[in-house]
């Protein structure tokens, strides 16, 4: 009994990626069974097998300590490869099979609009944030400012500036909750703030930035609209990292 | 044959995410900028040439499409491997940071759209097709 089991364990190590691609189908044919049964698809299935993924990453996280949510338990390591940057991005190119170049050329403007609003407006929350919290410090407040803006400029504008690792950690997570909510949210939202067409995604994707939050939340809402939100989206980090540490933290500075 | 498609993605992405590369060191910052958004532009492109018809019709399209409806799958494992417990570790000070950022951009969405929509109105899309990607 011992070896089968040895067995198993050798064959699930050696095939992550496979193994991931049966426990993602497991996960999906259960989230739209709850789906359907639960919520009569009032919330989607692709909304319901998001939310366990996440859950699943707590879990995964807290039994382990990794960083990785369940891609760290020995036999789901292929998860990580699944759902890593170089799987997700292919897929997202991939999305933009069948877009009409008209659609995206009618929301360029407000798109490119969007992305600046959204980098602005995000670092003005998260540092209001942090001044409600006592911090008085320039670096500090643009560290945790960038961190909302998305979880990549936090530790770049936060490395570049000199904030301590301790602020940075919280600008990471506080990138990350905004990574989360995004996901978990946007489905919620969408009906109320007219997410329901190809220009309202590019200014999604341009004001929330956060590329696996829109990927997540678009595909949870509506997949056609997927494309469109990520194009916008993957201009937001470039444009947060550049923005950070140089003009905002000069305003912050100024102030402060 | 599948493999034209997929290779004419692969050749994009890399692609994008090359001149990605090559924007952040010109303007000077440590992130790829905007290499997927580049990447799905030359997709775009690419299919709307006659050029590349071959690579994208037929079998070849299949290939194509078989990558993008394993973008749902691909998202439900990338939320999977999120560090949730660093988020929730981060306190209420990350927890506002992070929530409130997010209802005020959600809040923005109609106000910025309402600016291109005044000139390029656009049909909304069909709700009975959700889901099926």
């Amino acid at each position: 009994m011992e070896i089968t089991i040895d067995l198993l364990e050798k064959v699930f190590a050696r095939n992550g990626l496979i193994v991931a691609f049966a426990a993602v189908g497991l996960v999906t044919w259960f989230s739209y069974f709850l789906s359907n049964k639960l919520t009569n698809g009032r919330i989607h299935g692709s909304a319901v097998a998001i939310t366990l993924g996440l859950a699943a990453a707590y879990w995964g996280g807290s039994v382990t300590g990794g960083s990785t949510g369940v891609a760290d338990i020995g036999l789901l390591t292929g998860v990580g490869i699944m759902g890593g940057g170089m799987m997700r991005d292919f897929a997202i190119v991939a999305t933009a099979f069948g877009v009409h170049i008209s659609e995206l050329k009618k929301a360029g403007m407000v798109g490119v609009v969007s992305i600046f609003a959204g980098v602005v407006v995000s670092f003005i929350v998260g540092a209001v944030v942090a001044v409600m919290f006592g911090y008085t410090d320039a670096i500090s407040i643009t560290t945790i400012g960038a961190g909302a803006v998305t979880y990549i400029v936090g530790p770049v504008t936060g490395t570049a500036i000199g904030a301590s690792s301790e602020v940075i950690a919280l600008s990471v997570a506080a990138g990350l909750v905004k990574s989360i909510m995004v996901m978990i949210g946007t489905p919620m939202v969408a009906k109320f703030i007219g997410l329901n067409n190809p220009q309202s995604a590019m200014v999604f994707g341009g004001l929330m930035g956060t590329t696996s939050g829109v990927a997540g939340g678009l595909a949870a809402t509506d997949p056609r609209l997927v494309p469109y939100g990520a194009m916008t989206a993957t201009f937001y980090t470039g444009v947060g990292c550049l923005m950070g540490p140089s003009i905002l933290f000069l305003i912050v500075n100024a102030i402060y | 044959m599948i493999i034209y498609g997929v290779a004419l993605l692969s050749v994009c992405m890399v692609l994008g995410l090359y001149i990605g590369e090559i924007l952040g060191v010109i303007i000077r910052v440590q992130a790829n900028v905007g290499g997927v958004g580049i990447a799905m532009l030359l997709l775009v492109l690419a299919c709307s040439h006659p050029m590349f018809k071959s690579l994208t019709e037929g079998a070849s399209g299949t290939g194509i499409k078989f990558w993008s409806a394993m973008y749902i799958p691909i998202v439900v494992a990338m939320a999977a491997r999120q560090n949730v417990v660093a988020a929730v570790d981060g306190g209420m000070l990350a927890l506002l940071a992070g929530a409130l950022a997010v209802i005020v951009s959600f809040a923005l969405v109609p106000v910025l759209s309402k600016i291109g929509t005044q000139s390029e109105p656009l049909p909304p899309l069909d709700e009975t097709e959700k889901g099926e990607g």
